[in-house]
This record gives C-alpha cells, structure tokens and sequence, in this order.
C-alpha cells in the first residue's frame, strides 16, 4: 500500500497537500492526532472509499480491504455468522466459529446483532475483518468499547491472523498502538505534510 | 373461540346493522334504501348461482393480472430509475400525472383503445404503478450508506448486496405498497369496469342493477366487493407476514 504525493480536500478545505506513505508487510502503523485532521479520511483513502483529487493510491488488494469502521456497519438483519459468512461465502461454518471462539463469541454464531452489547458487535466486527483475511488491515479505533481484558484479547487476535499483512490504525492512545505493536505516526506526519514512516 | 368472545367481536356490526335496519324503516322505501335481510338474502341466492362464481372470477383475474403486472413493472422501473437517474427524472413527470388522473379520465381514454372487457386490467395496472415505483424507489435511496461502504471495501458480490442492504431497505416499502395498491387497483378496476360496462364482469351488474333500479342487488354486489377485498387483501397480507416477517414499514 502506497500512497505517493497525494493531495485531498473537500472544497473549501484542504486535508492533504502532497502526502506520501507507505505502508510494509509485518510493520503496522498506527496513527494518531487531534480530532479532524484526516486520520480517518487517511484510511478511506487507502480503503479506495475517497480518490485523491492529485497523486495516487497503489496496492489496493483485489481480494477487498480487511476494516474495521468506526462504527460497527453489521447487517442488521444477518445473524453474526451470516455477517461472516457474507464476507466469506467459501467459509464453512466451523472455520466461521474459528473466527469467533477467540474473541469471546462462540455462543454469539446465531444472534443479530441487535443483541449484542457494543463491545461484542465491535468484536464481531473484528471477526469479520479476520473472515476476509485480505492482506491490507485497516483498523478506525478498533478497540472503542472495548474492556481491558476484551482490548487485549482483539489485539492479539489480530496480531495472529494480519502477522504479515499491511496494517494501518488509528488509535487514540499509546497504549493501543502498543498493544497491536504499531509505530506511532504523529499528526505531524501526515496533518498537511508527507511523511514516509 | 367462545361466546363472550364473540359477542365482543360482533356487537358493533351488529350496531350498524341495526342502525342500516332503522334507516330503512325510516325511508320505508326500498327503491332508495333497501334494509338489511333483503340484501344478505339476496346475497345468500347470488352464491348459489353458476353466473356469480365466473364473474367473480373474471373481475378478480383481470384486476389481479393488472396489480401483478404493475408490481412487476413499478418495481423494475424503480430498480432502473436508482441505477441510472436520468430513467428517474424521464419517468418522474409521467408518474406524478398517473397519480393525479381520475379513473373516470383514464377508462373514456382507454376505451378508444381497448376492448371494455380488459379494461380493468390496464386501470389497476396504472394504479399500482406509480404506487410501487415511488415505493421501491423511496426504500432504495434510503438503502444504508455506510452498510454500501462496506460492501465496497469488502467486495461484495451484486447478489450479497442485493439480500444484505437493497432488500431489508426495499421490502418494508414495497410491503405497504403492496397493501395499499391492492384496495387501490380492486376499486378502480370495479370503478373502470362500471363505466366500461365490461361484459361479464362485478361491475358489469352494478352498473345493470344502477339502470334495472335493482337497489338490492346494488347492495348486494357491494357486499361481495367488500367482502372479496377484505378477505384478499388479509389472505395476501397473511402470506406475506409469514414470508416476512416483522417487515411491513409502520
């Protein structure tokens, strides 16, 4: 994934000018600064959900983008597995369960989401960001609404299954970064400017 | 079900027959009110009549064919005019004037082209039309955008698409429309069969009992108009509850 003298903004509002970065295999970034100076926007760039309006945007997998949303945008009306499955339809369910079992959902494979507390949909959302297993994660504050012990176990859950993928978060605080083991790229390097981290 | 039961279901008809029993005695003039025993009489010796079943049968499956063909039709219209606006914007207008044209208008139009008996056909097809295409088109614009992002990042297939977030959007739309367009295309087509004066049809014998002053079989085949409505539109809404439930938009 590489992003090469990209320039983005809405009218009115420039976000990037001329920003470049890239991102390795095994080496997760995670980005953090103040509230509005593209973080997220940063991601959708990369997701293929934005087109820079100069520069360019390689290394989309054409397999799709493994992402965890800021909101958890699960099917309402599909179960937990069927939102797997949906992003997997080759998965049998037994390796849907797989996904499941380690973030503390085994007895969730049949529920909606509906009822789910917000941190099992979040994890669930991880689940399915483990179902694609595409080789480029994007992660938008994976772990909000998220205990202590859950936090821990998604991180090391998506440590094992994106090892030696491509991985970009945008993290709030240090101890996140550190938990998934990402370099910190501070709101200088990307807010405005290029960076290559 | 037991009596007293039945007893708090009935006592407002009951009410109102009563009530149409009181009129008629007031207006003491069967010409311009028959009253109520006549009418279920009458109605008891239509059933047993050969003629009563087909033309039942003939009105139900000409209005039905229109509101099928309208479903079909408003709700490919719809699926086009999302994909490419200029579809919308070309069938917009052309909605909007179906909407606001009286029956009367479109049954003296359509009798210049087309035969009275299958005139019903095309008056409830043109009545659920425009229905089923605001509907459709309504459930999907308000398909969930973020739910749309993520089908894009993860490279959802056409078909995932369509059962995950076009079809839980479009169905509680195209439910009601469903439900309101059937009373719509059932009175309009008896409406357009009366004036056509559709051979062999329900409002064929309206409109024959109107010039005979037959009020009693006026009121007669009034009932089983009602009656056939309520009983298809509950017979339809029962099957789709069962197909989908939960789904009907309040």
């Amino acid at each position: 994934m590489e992003l090469s003298h990209v320039t983005f903004g809405y009218p009115g509002r420039m976000i990037f000018r001329d920003l470049s970065l890239a991102l390795k295999p095994g080496e997760p970034v995670a980005m953090m600064g103040p509230s509005g100076c593209g973080k997220t926007t940063l991601l959708r760039l990369m997701a293929g959900l934005e087109r820079p309006l100069s520069g360019t945007v390689c290394g989309i997998p054409p397999e799709g983008v493994s992402m965890v949303f800021q909101e958890n945008r699960l099917v309402p009306s599909l179960t937990v597995l069927e939102n797997l499955a949906l992003v997997s339809p080759r998965s049998r369910r037994e390796e849907l369960l797989a996904l499941l079992a380690p973030l503390g959902l085994a007895a969730e494979g049949d529920s909606l989401p509906s009822a789910l507390s917000g941190g099992m949909a979040r994890r669930v959302a991880i689940a399915r960001a483990a179902a694609l297993g595409s080789s480029l994660l994007l992660l938008d504050e994976p772990f909000t609404g998220l205990d202590p012990e859950n936090r821990q176990r998604a991180a090391a859950f998506l440590r094992e299954r994106f090892a030696g993928a491509r991985v970009a978060a945008v993290v709030h605080h240090r101890e996140e970064a550190d938990l998934l083991g990402a370099r910190i790229v501070g709101a200088g390097t990307f807010c405005g400017r290029s960076g290559e981290p | 079900m037991d009596i007293p039961r039945i007893l708090r279901r009935a006592w407002i008809p009951g009410l109102w027959l009563l009530l149409w029993q009181g009129a008629a005695l007031l207006v003491g003039e069967e010409l311009l009110l028959p009253a109520p025993l006549p009418v279920l009489g009458r109605m008891l010796a239509l059933l047993g009549e050969g003629d009563f079943w087909l033309t039942c049968g003939h009105s139900l499956g000409r209005i039905l064919l229109g509101f099928l063909l309208g479903v079909l039709l408003g709700g490919l219209l719809a699926v086009l005019s999302a994909r490419f606006p200029l579809v919308g914007a070309f069938f917009s207008p052309a909605m909007a004037a179906v909407k606001a044209t009286p029956v009367a208008s479109f049954v003296i139009l359509v009798l210049v082209w087309l035969r009275g008996e299958n005139l019903s056909v095309f008056i409830s097809f043109l009545m659920v039309l425009p229905l089923v295409w605001q509907n459709v088109s309504q459930g999907i614009a308000g398909a969930d955008r973020q739910l749309l992002e993520m089908a894009q990042v993860y490279r959802l297939s056409p078909r995932s698409i369509l059962r995950a977030v076009y079809l839980p959007a479009v169905l509680p739309h195209l439910l009601s429309a469903l439900r309101v367009g059937f009373g719509f295309a059932w009175k309009a087509g008896i409406a357009g069969e009366v004036l056509a004066i559709a051979p062999g049809s329900i409002g064929r014998r309206l409109h024959d009992a109107k010039t005979g002053l037959e009020m009693v079989d006026l009121f007669a085949w009034t009932g089983f108009i009602i009656l056939l409505s309520v009983l298809l539109e509950r017979g339809m809404m029962a099957f789709l509850a069962r197909r989908f439930p939960g789904k009907e938009r309040d």
